[in-house]
């Protein structure tokens, strides 16, 4: 590993100071992530600039809304009994990723920003768009199971990235409409969850619309009706411990059978959690039955685009999404 | 327990032998940094960056000042900031019950507590553990009164080859005292972090149970 500067900074301006001062400053927090792709070589920072002493734990309920702060711990908030009472669907999210020890360590900001796990963007004897912009992509015409389905286009193996973002936390996240609460040397602004991530386009080496510079302050959910119907159902290659094949987040509002309002989030499908408001669409204001689940799975996925060994995605994310939604209103 | 070291009761002998232990690892560091510096510093690491080149860090120019207490002893080091938690208890504080597996967060061997928490000693830069404490396998027995789960774990076979056993143990030991042992299928999620390539998961689960059952204090 190349030697770094280490800066522990006492305050959010500080550390932000910090940060900007350095043309290749990071900020690190659980480190879980970060010590992996440095230990690889994948990334080299000459400085890091370590926030864990930043004020920035807090969970609490504010006027309409749940702030928690960015280096809450995921275990933290998956144990937090207002996340669990107001909230199931992230702390399910959160208790589907990674294990105890890792929880115990990663932060809610540092799993927002979390690298994706492709192979081929590890290893560095293959070309990586996202690692080495334009050096192509290992994985277009390499094993690509993992990868995308949606956000892709022809442009994507030669010029851009197939990768998917790893998170289970950001789908539950997007799916309750959170917004990420940043600060950098502009000042404070929020950034609707479903903004926060990018496609790869022609930038695959950008994972986040983040600015340079900037810092994840917290997540803010606002109060819904959306704690009773929930699921968080990933499916993967092991029972636990492993990065999802597909992972569904749905949260649904029931009034007399009736779906009053409905959300459906996916994961493993894109360079960024993904959203179907066609989908949602089609189930607001139908009955609970599994046609309407079915039809709601079959429009989701219809957008889907499959690569040489993916194709299986298809069919299994509109299984998921199916049995997510029978389990949330209990007929599974 | 047999790892601890013979004059580990005599504090003069201990601190003379990790300070003998700090000057070989600061003369190994000294030479891989040279080397390092030699094979992949990039082009503009000395050219480009002159309004940094004091900021640099260059082997024990950089080291940073760092207070921690292992086991309940307290130790004030000045290390090399990329050093690993893993790397300071094996390779500095001689803590070698700790394993290294996969040293990339993967198979749970190198699992610690810290401030009471289970967390991956590999994955941790050692310098940020400022002002906490740590525990490992060495500080899990009373003296030579074991731990109930190490107990455990001896009744119920709970390892073969016995490599990944130090973080099983660990993780374990959390498993319970967080309130994630109520069932066969909840141990085995909540320690699907520490992998066993023997294959004794049946009877780590089986060691597991009994101490949850048995309501010993862990």
């Amino acid at each position: 590993m190349k030697p770094f500067l280490y800066y522990r900074p006492k305050t959010v301006k500080d550390a932000i100071a910090a940060v900007a001062s350095h043309p290749d400053a990071r900020f690190i927090a659980g480190g879980t992530n970060l010590i992996d792709l440095m230990k690889r070589g994948i990334v080299s920072p000459e400085k890091l600039v370590d926030i864990n002493h930043l004020p920035l734990k807090k969970i609490e309920q504010k006027g309409g809304f749940l702030r928690i702060g960015a280096l809450a711990l995921n275990s933290e908030v998956a144990n937090h009994k207002t996340v669990l009472q107001k909230h199931p669907l992230l702390a399910q999210a959160l208790h589907a990723g990674a294990s105890g020890q890792l929880r115990n360590m990663a932060t809610v900001g540092g799993n927002i920003l979390q690298r994706t796990r492709c192979n081929y963007f590890y290893d560095t004897a293959f070309p990586c768009n996202k690692r080495t912009p334009g050096s192509g992509c290992g994985a277009w015409e390499g094993i690509n199971r993992m990868h995308a389905i949606f956000g892709t286009n022809e442009k994507s193996g030669q010029d851009s990235c197939i990768a998917v973002h790893p998170s289970d936390m950001c789908v539950a996240l997007l799916a309750l409409d959170a917004v990420v609460l940043v600060t950098g040397q502009q000042g404070e602004r929020r950034i609707p969850f479903g903004d926060f991530h990018r496609l790869p386009g022609d930038n695959p080496e950008l994972d986040s619309n983040l600015l340079n510079n900037e810092l994840i302050l917290a997540v803010e959910i606002p109060d819904a009706p959306l704690t009773r119907h929930v699921h968080y159902l990933k499916v993967r290659d092991r029972a636990s411990y492993a990065f999802a094949l597909v992972s569904v987040a749905v949260a649904l509002e029931i009034d007399q059978n009736n779906i009053k309002t409905a959300r459906l989030t996916m994961g493993g499908v894109a360079h960024k959690p993904w959203r179907f408001p066609e989908a949602e669409k089609i189930m607001t204001g139908q009955p609970v039955s599994e046609s309407v689940f079915q039809q709601a799975a079959e429009a989701a996925m219809q957008g889907g685009r499959a690569l040489e060994h993916n194709a299986y995605k298809l069919k299994l994310g509109a299984n998921a999404i199916v049995q997510a939604l029978k389990t949330a209103v209990g007929k599974a | 327990m047999q790892e601890k070291p013979q004059g580990a009761g005599d504090p003069d002998d201990e601190s003379l032998k990790s300070d003998q232990r700090l000057a070989d690892r600061r003369l190994f560091l000294q030479q891989s940094i040279a080397i390092a510096g030699l094979s992949f510093a990039p082009g503009n690491f000395f050219g480009g960056s002159e309004a940094f080149a004091e900021e640099l860090p260059l082997g024990d120019a950089e080291k940073v000042k760092l207070a921690l207490s292992v086991n309940g002893k307290k130790h004030r080091l000045s290390i090399d900031p990329r050093v690993t938690l893993l790397n300071l208890l094996r390779e500095q504080l001689g803590l070698t019950g700790t394993k290294k597996g996969c040293d990339f967060g993967q198979c749970g061997a190198c699992t610690v507590h810290v401030d009471g928490q289970r967390v991956l000693s590999c994955l941790s830069f050692a310098v940020m553990q400022h002002g906490r404490k740590i525990t490992t396998i060495e500080g899990l027995a009373d003296g030579n009164q074991l731990h109930p789960m190490q107990e455990a774990f001896i009744k119920h076979d709970g390892f073969q080859c016995g490599y990944c056993t130090p973080g099983q143990l660990m993780s374990a030991v959390a498993c319970v005292r967080e309130g994630q042992a109520g069932s066969e299928d909840e141990i085995r999620e909540y320690m699907s972090g520490n992998l066993c390539r023997c294959g004794a998961y049946p009877n780590i689960v089986n060691a597991i149970m009994e101490v949850k059952n048995n309501g010993q204090k862990v």
